[in-house]
């Protein structure tokens, strides 16, 4: 097959390049043309940090999961040591079935992932349950109300558990980025060409819009300096930001200027792929928005997952300088945001001036 | 222009829909001569492949006559007669680079939906959800055809459309089936599942070497044709153990390859009964999207260090992979969505040279206006159905 030709003579363009290079460095007994001394540590950007405060709800789920297990397991193998402690003479048929609920639930906590708001949800429903059941008991004479009275306080206390639990694991963990005033953003992409190729697209500014889909307009207003335009549903925002490092072809950072409507600043870097596959680049966008309604609007510009939404611009900037311009489907042509999609199929004559636009 | 549109489960229509417009500079319109339902349609057909929208117009192996042309478009023009790749490529990317055309990294819009479900993802393709970009397909009089110069193929005088329209997609899908074999002199192929893309699979056996080549199947009229036209040996597998059988023919060693052309929809029978009530329910119940009976019984079967190549579509999760099998006895999978482009140069020589001719596997024409026809008795195996080719 043609392929098998290609990558053969790929590999033998290596095995040459190997010959041809015959000074191998040798150093703490690794071989190879540049073995380094030790390799470097990945991973953790102070982002962990962010989402700390949500472990213990995790963590409770967790205890919760077991307790279900445990108490399910009593329920359904001792009924009847269960009926005594709860005070009840009580109907074993039930109370068994009361412990498979309770293994049910147990076992969705722990399939339902980090958060199980759902499952730990459903073990509120099982309290009210139980303490429809204690409450029908009083109603019994043989019934041993001090024991009742006990075990109607300690289901009353683990449902307190179980709601604070579940609506802790409900709330949105990134809305901490947003509560701390910071939307970090971090993505990466090979992109089939030198590094100086997309050093020059990124270093002229107005191209960012191009790809970027929250930047309106980035216009170069002076030496270094530059006026963006970001647009979000409902307004847009404006702000003035110089270059602070220029090294061609491998990095770029910029930053708002001082008295901004928004605090930003971004960093790109450009680093050589291995095996001269081309370029991988890194960005890195801070943004701190104001209190109020810009800070609303610069919210809304990232959405719930700016990582997301960066990596699609970074794949679209992929798609120009690769093939020319950004790729669009029919499916994914006039849907706003980034999620919404509209049926695959041609564009009537109303939707046609979008793709005009697209085009432009 | 009328186009075959998905509504829901088993619900597809032909309605009246807008024509296609150039939407990038490297674009060609096609006005399709012919288009076909692939087996792999009856996964959306049956709601098994996440992310369709209603409306979405459907297919993806079709041809015609390209009646325009964008900009930036090179080695076609308006006149050209041509068969359309169902993987759309940009040519340009890493993996076009390495002629794996249906791992394109530039022409997914929607990319990062198929990277919650894959961790990457693979190319867009027409008519096949919006996880693989939400193009409209080619059940339809006219089609919108992205980086023309990489996904079209010239036809040349001579050849009618029922003889190359299935360059497409299913007759390369086949022989990469096969060619992932890495099939040596003297091997023997089994291959789960005698539709068309089996069929083709077992005939690229033959091409590329293999000695014997057994089909697996439970319809007579698939087993059949796998006879016929493949000149395969046959097992039905609700007559026969499957497993036993093939250790029977091959001196209880096992094929050298095994080909999954079966998918994430496999059924059973006898011992794996069972099983099919066991995958049916799960999937039922959301808790895996393959039933991999055909996938399992394929690795159990293989020889000692064989190859099992899938081409057979999964979308999600499977349960109960036999990994204890497989890493015990040396085997190799080799999968993939076809490479279309990297093989239909290839193949349409064979066709040329009257090596084969594909268009043994069709039993139904029909009108693109009875579409929904076609999936019904497609879906139901009913009236023979194994290869439905509509004329707009």
């Amino acid at each position: 097959m043609a392929t098998g030709t290609k990558r053969q003579e790929q590999g033998e363009a290596a095995e040459q390049s190997a010959q041809a290079a015959p000074e191998l460095v040798v150093k703490d007994g690794l071989t190879g043309p540049e073995a380094p001394a030790n390799g470097r540590e990945f991973g953790g950007d102070g982002r962990q940090n962010a989402l700390k405060k949500y472990v213990d709800e995790e963590q409770l789920a967790r205890g919760l999961g077991w307790f279900s297990i445990g108490l399910g397991l009593a329920e359904l193998l001792a009924p009847r040591g269960v009926a005594k402690v709860a005070g009840m003479r009580g109907n074993t048929g039930l109370i068994r079935l009361f412990g498979l609920r309770e293994i049910a639930s147990g076992i969705a906590i722990f399939a339902g992932g980090r958060r199980p708001a759902g499952p730990v949800w459903s073990r509120v429903v099982g309290d009210a349950l139980d303490l429809a059941c204690l409450g029908a008991a009083y109603a019994t004479p043989e019934n041993d109300k001090a024991r009742l009275t006990f075990a109607t306080a300690n289901v009353l206390a683990v449902t307190a558990l179980d709601v604070l639990c579940a609506r802790q694991l409900g709330a949105d963990p990134d809305g901490a980025q947003t509560e701390r005033g910071n939307v970090p953003v971090n993505k990466s992409i090979v992109v089939n060409a030198s590094a100086e190729e997309v050093y020059q697209y990124w270093r002229d500014l107005e191209n960012l819009p191009r790809f970027m889909r929250y930047l309106e307009s980035v216009k170069v207003t002076g030496e270094g300096r530059s006026h963006w335009v970001a647009k979000a549903p409902g307004g847009s925002v404006e702000w003035d930001a110089e270059i602070t490092e220029d090294r061609p072809n491998q990095s770029i950072s910029w930053r708002s200027l001082e008295g901004s409507e928004v605090e930003t600043s971004g960093t790109v870097r450009f680093e050589p792929a291995t095996g001269g596959r081309g370029t991988v680049i890194h960005v890195k966008l801070d943004y701190n928005p104001p209190a109020g309604v810009v800070g609303a609007l610069v919210a809304k510009l990232f959405g719930e997952d700016p990582d997301a939404q960066m990596q699609i611009d970074l794949r679209r900037f992929k798609q120009i300088v690769e093939v020319g311009e950004i790729v669009v489907s029919d499916g994914t042509l006039t849907g706003e945001g980034y999620t919404e999609q509209r049926p695959a199929q041609p564009l009537g004559v109303g939707l046609g001036a979008a793709a005009g636009q697209l085009q432009k | 222009m009328r186009a075959n549109c998905w509504y829901g489960k088993k619900d597809v229509r032909v309605e009246q829909v807008p024509d296609p417009k150039i939407l990038n500079k490297r674009d060609a319109i096609v006005k399709i001569t012919s288009t076909a339902i692939c087996g792999s349609d009856l996964h959306l057909y049956n709601g098994f492949i996440p992310t369709m929208q209603a409306g979405d117009i459907m297919g993806h192996e079709f041809m015609g006559e390209i009646v325009e042309v964008g900009p930036e478009v090179h080695d076609r023009k308006v006149g050209d007669r041509v068969v359309v790749s169902f993987p759309i490529s940009c040519g340009k990317c890493f993996f076009c680079e390495q002629e794996l055309f249906s791992l394109c990294e530039n022409t997914n819009p929607n990319a990062w939906m198929a990277e919650k479900l894959f961790g990457h993802s693979p190319c867009g393709i027409y008519g096949y959800s919006h996880l693989t970009g939400g193009y409209a397909g080619g059940q339809s009089e006219y089609a919108r055809v992205p980086f023309a110069d990489v996904g079209t193929l010239k036809i040349p005088e001579g050849l009618d459309d029922e003889q190359v329209l299935f360059l497409s997609d299913i007759f390369p899908t086949g022989y990469m089936g096969a060619e992932m074999c890495n099939i040596q002199p003297g091997d023997t192929v089994a291959v789960w599942g005698c539709g068309p893309v089996g069929q083709f699979a077992m005939a690229s056996a033959y091409l590329l070497g293999a000695e014997r080549v057994i089909g697996i199947d439970r319809f007579p009229e698939r087993l059949k044709m796998a006879r016929e036209g493949a000149k395969a040996d046959t097992i039905n597998y609700e007559e026969a153990n499957v497993y036993e059988t093939l250790m029977e023919l091959t001196g209880g060693r096992g094929p050298d390859a095994c080909i999954d052309a079966v998918g994430l929809e496999a059924h059973g029978a006898g011992a794996h009964g069972f099983e099919y009530i066991y995958d049916r329910t799960k999937q039922a119940l959301m808790m895996e999207t393959g039933r991999p009976i055909a996938l399992r019984e394929a690795i159990m079967a293989c020889r000692n260090g064989g190859t099992v190549s899938v081409i057979g579509v999964y979308g999600g999760f499977i349960d109960k992979f036999p990994m204890g099998s497989f890493m015990n006895r040396s085997l190799t999978m080799r999968t993939g969505q076809c490479h279309v482009q990297r093989y239909w140069k290839k193949l349409l020589g064979h066709i040329k040279d009257g090596d084969i001719d594909p268009s043994f596997v069709i039993t139904h024409r029909m009108k693109l206006d009875d579409a929904a026809h076609g999936f019904d008795i497609f879906n139901n195996k009913e009236d023979d159905c194994i290869k439905v080719v509509l004329k707009p």
